[in-house]
């Protein structure tokens, strides 16, 4: 199943166009189902750097250095790795650099894994908690513009930001 | 017991070196050289060594320090970079070892001040003390070049690596637990990130 197409909107490619537009060139990323076409497209345009990360904190320091050597970058990681980003995101705060982290989302209603659930419920006010503005996207359409604003205020108010696709949008994991 | 390990040191591996004679040196000619400083006492070697619009001291953020060198790295690829940090700070980012060396920037090395020591909260032991070895760990996730420095000769022909190597290099100083005079560096973070972009502008432009 491809879990990028379950509303049939090819999100993905219009997030790829806005990384574009807003001239991003590292993409950090652990992988998620919910990421992978994206992370496909990443992959196949020369214009961009595809950083794999051990952990999710990694991407943070990552994207500090690189706007340090003014080259904008994103965040891409499932719920599970927001909370391994917290220590990690005073330096964005405390220095004001740009960030944006997208998150896919899992442990949302309708989630089968246990295990999902208590760090998928609790990403976005975790995130809020310590100073990440954080906006929720429900619908696959609207995803590749709320990136894009999402973007142009981080890199504006060089401050980092959050966008979390609902699981809604993603579709279920079955385990069977 | 050595102060840098188990046993006695044997003599012609040199012994464990001051920290602030060792980042002297890394940036006595520093040139283009870009700096990222691991916070704690390598966040002060590198700034009483000269504050300098294009070293990034670190307040925080610990184990992040060899990864804001790669961001930087992969941006500036016609610049050298290099990361100095603490045995403890890596320690605290080994996976970022794993991600330099499938992303193997050429222009990064990076210098770990070893000494066996959580220098900022009483000198507790880090496991440097029990012998594990990160040159080690560096080499085996395949930066092209991991070594070990116990001697100022190693050190000036580190300082060659750095300038001229195809990296990623990764060296780890062994230094004494000792501390040096308080430098501190500016503060404010934001004034650091701007005054090193301006600076980076300035310089290629």
């Amino acid at each position: 199943m491809d879990h990028s197409r379950v509303s049939g909107i090819d999100w993905p490619l219009g997030v790829h166009r806005a990384f574009g537009a807003a001239e991003v060139r590292q993409i950090a990323v652990v992988p998620d189902a919910g990421l992978a076409r994206l992370v496909t497209l990443c992959e196949s345009d020369r214009t961009l750097r595809v950083v794999r990360l051990t952990c999710e904190e990694e991407g943070v320091a990552l994207l500090a250095g690189a706007w340090l050597g003014n080259e904008r970058g994103v965040l891409l990681m499932q719920s599970s790795g927001t909370g391994r980003c917290i220590n990690m995101l005073s330096l964005p705060l405390a220095a004001r650099f740009p960030l944006l982290m997208l998150v896919t989302m899992r442990g949302e209603p309708g989630e089968s894994n246990p295990a999902q659930v208590p760090m998928g419920s609790a990403a976005g006010r975790v995130l809020e908690a310590i100073g990440v503005r954080v906006t929720r996207v429900e619908s696959a359409e609207h995803i590749p513009d709320v990136v894009s604003s999402s973007l142009e205020r981080a890199f504006a108010t060089e401050s980092p930001e959050a966008v979390l696709i609902a699981q809604q949008v993603l579709g279920f994991k079955e385990f069977k | 017991m050595s102060p840098w390990g188990k046993g006695p040191l044997p003599q012609d591996r040199g012994g464990p070196l001051h920290r602030r004679d060792v980042v002297q040196r890394l940036l006595k000619e520093r040139g283009e050289l870009l700096v990222i400083a691991g916070l704690g006492a390598p966040a002060l070697d590198v700034t009483a060594a000269g504050d300098h619009p294009l070293t990034f001291p670190m307040w925080g953020a610990m184990g992040g320090a060899a990864m804001m060198g790669l961001g930087l790295a992969l941006a500036q690829p016609m610049r050298r970079v290099l990361v100095v940090t603490g045995d403890g700070e890596m320690l605290m980012g080994l996976g970022s070892l794993a991600t330099i060396a499938a992303q193997r920037p050429p222009n990064l090395t990076l210098v770990v001040l070893d000494n066996e020591r959580y220098g900022e909260t009483g000198m507790q032991k880090t496991h440097t003390a029990f012998g594990v070895d990160l040159a080690g760990m560096a080499k085996a996730a395949g930066f092209a070049h991991a070594r070990r420095v116990t001697t100022m000769l190693g050190v000036a022909r580190l300082v060659a690596l750095i300038h001229r190597g195809t990296g990623p290099v990764f060296a780890q100083v062994k230094v004494l637990a000792e501390k040096p005079p308080l430098v501190l560096p500016p503060k404010d973070g934001g004034l650091l990130k701007s005054r090193f972009r301006a600076a980076l502008a300035g310089d290629v432009s």
